[in-house]
């Protein structure tokens, strides 16, 4: 049920008067708000133009922001695609008819999903380098840690998706006498990876976001470079924040609006079959891409 | 495992757990509350409030939460001076909460939001029909259907809390994953097995929660 014009009437000529009220009620009270917030910013001198100013500079951005975000990208980058094999392997080890392929594929997931990414982090940063006896490089103790994560996350993702490909697609690959491998390679996998491809785009938000984690173990991304170095430098940690949230915000929003803009497209391409089913009318998201 | 036999070791891991379940306990009020509050505002006739659920929830589902609880810390408590307690632990203890809370928030409205859409639009239009207003029609007969349809997500996103939970380490709080690193810095002859008891503890409640949220779900589901 789409949610407007539904729960309520048509405003007739009492509600509009009705509506209006509120509006100017909620309006002034977030006025006042937004006041109050600006007069605590004030009271601080946080609209002080020296704390602004550095963003205007452009050594600002080249020295501290544009790295930051570098590496913040890069990182996402490389373990987008690491944790995409990851997830391909273990959701087809999962449906492995092997009991010690499928076994172990489930428990890895389910561990790996179960875990804190920090908690994941730590121990690849901190612990690791105890067994190895050589340091560990920042950079890969977040790629690392953010494949094993978001790959189980994509595991199940990929299972689920492997899942709903229609069972007579395999039955006729059976049928024309391939095998198991061959139907999973060429038929399941391709279908689930474009059902899934939303899936997908919104866990690379999802990945975008914990790549912050890197900043407790001292990975120089976004958050190190682009607000704690910076505001050392200029003592503006707020507005340093409020900078780099704002570059969060828009690198993750035009991934949203990518995923959108995939799924109508794959939407319009992918005609099924006429009576190929029922298809779950309303379902509500699985939630799974919370992340941090 | 001889790591755990010592009894300081066990108490750095207690409490370490401790904060992650206090956490995750306040967390999820806080998140809920706000989060309910924030779907009916994004539902509501009145265009301000919508405007407003909507801002919240694409402001604070794109940011990451580390950002939010260094900025509750650095920015709310250190240069705004906002103080929640005069104790210290405490004081990061509430501040997490609220930057648990103000994240969370975002993902419980937008499940909610999913939920409402899952309930059919007879629903509402009957309930209108017998000349119920758009509160009472929302708090009676939307959202107790919307509710139910929403446990198996609501699950994943108080998951994702309780996991979450460890990222106000940085602000200093002795949780888990602080306790952790304490443990192995310590101890740098037993990492994996003070990794296994810590990522084990988590994967050995929450798994269980995950498939408990799932059962409760099908129960509870309206069978349409």
């Amino acid at each position: 049920m789409s949610a407007d014009a539904v729960l309520y009437d048509h405003p007739g000529p009492r509600a509009k008067i009705r509506n209006t009220i509120l509006t100017v009620v909620f309006g002034l009270g977030l006025l006042a708000l937004v006041y109050w917030i600006y007069r605590k910013f004030d009271e601080k001198g946080q609209w002080a133009a020296a704390l602004w100013k550095p963003f205007t500079e452009s050594s600002t951005w080249t020295d501290y922001i544009l790295p930051g975000l570098w590496a913040t990208l890069s990182a996402a980058a490389v373990a987008m695609v690491l944790s995409l094999i990851f997830g391909i392997v273990f959701s087809v080890g999962r449906l492995s008819e092997h009991w010690w392929l499928s076994v172990p594929s489930g428990i890895i997931v389910e561990f790996f999903r179960a875990v804190p990414l920090l908690l994941l982090m730590f121990f690849i940063f901190y612990g690791v380098p105890f067994i190895t006896e050589a340091p560990m490089d920042p950079f890969w103790a977040v790629v690392i840690g953010l494949t094993l994560y978001n790959g189980s996350v994509l595991a199940e993702a990929f299972r689920a998706g492997i899942k709903s490909v229609p069972r007579g697609q395999s039955e006729a690959a059976y049928a024309i006498g391939m095998r198991k491998s061959l139907v999973m390679r060429e038929i399941l996998v391709p279908q689930a990876a474009r059902a899934m491809l939303p899936v997908i785009v919104s866990q690379l938000v999802v990945l975008v976001k914990d790549t912050a984690l890197g900043y407790i173990i001292g990975y120089s991304e976004l958050l190190q470079d682009g607000v704690n170095t910076l505001a050392a430098n200029f003592g503006n940690i707020v507005a340093a924040a409020i900078v780099a949230a704002i570059i969060y915000i828009a690198v993750n929003a035009s991934l949203t609006a990518f995923a959108g803009w995939l799924e109508r497209r794959t939407r319009r391409q992918g005609k099924a079959p006429k009576n190929s089913g029922p298809r779950p009318a309303a379902t509500v998201e699985t939630g799974e891409a919370v992340g941090a | 495992m001889d790591v755990f036999s010592d009894p300081t070791n066990i108490d750095v891991y207690v409490t370490g757990f401790l904060w992650i379940l206090k956490l995750t306990a306040a967390g999820t009020v806080g998140a809920l509350v706000l989060g309910v509050l924030l779907a009916a505002m994004r539902v509501s006739p009145v265009p301000v409030l919508r405007l407003v659920g909507t801002t919240w929830v694409n402001t604070f589902r794109n940011t990451p939460l580390t950002l939010i609880v260094f900025f509750c810390y650095f920015g709310l408590f250190s240069t705004l001076g906002v103080t929640l307690s005069d104790d210290i632990d405490t004081n990061n203890y509430w501040l997490g909460v609220v930057g648990l809370s103000v994240y969370t928030a975002a993902f419980v409205c937008e499940a909610i939001r999913s939920g409402i859409n899952t309930v059919p639009a007879g629903q509402a239009e009957a309930a209108r029909a017998i000349g119920m207003s758009f509160f009472q029609t929302l708090t009676m007969i939307i959202l107790p259907q919307a509710g139910r349809a929403v446990i198996a997500p609501l699950g994943s996103i108080f998951i994702a809390l309780a996991k979450n939970a460890t990222i106000v380490g940085t602000i200093g709080l002795m949780e888990s994953s602080n306790a952790m690193k304490e443990l192995i810095n310590a101890n740098g002859d037993a990492v994996i097995p003070i990794f296994l008891v810590f990522a084990g503890t988590f994967a050995l409640v929450l798994i269980p929660t995950g498939y408990g949220f799932g059962w409760l779900a099908n129960r509870l589901a309206v069978k349409r």
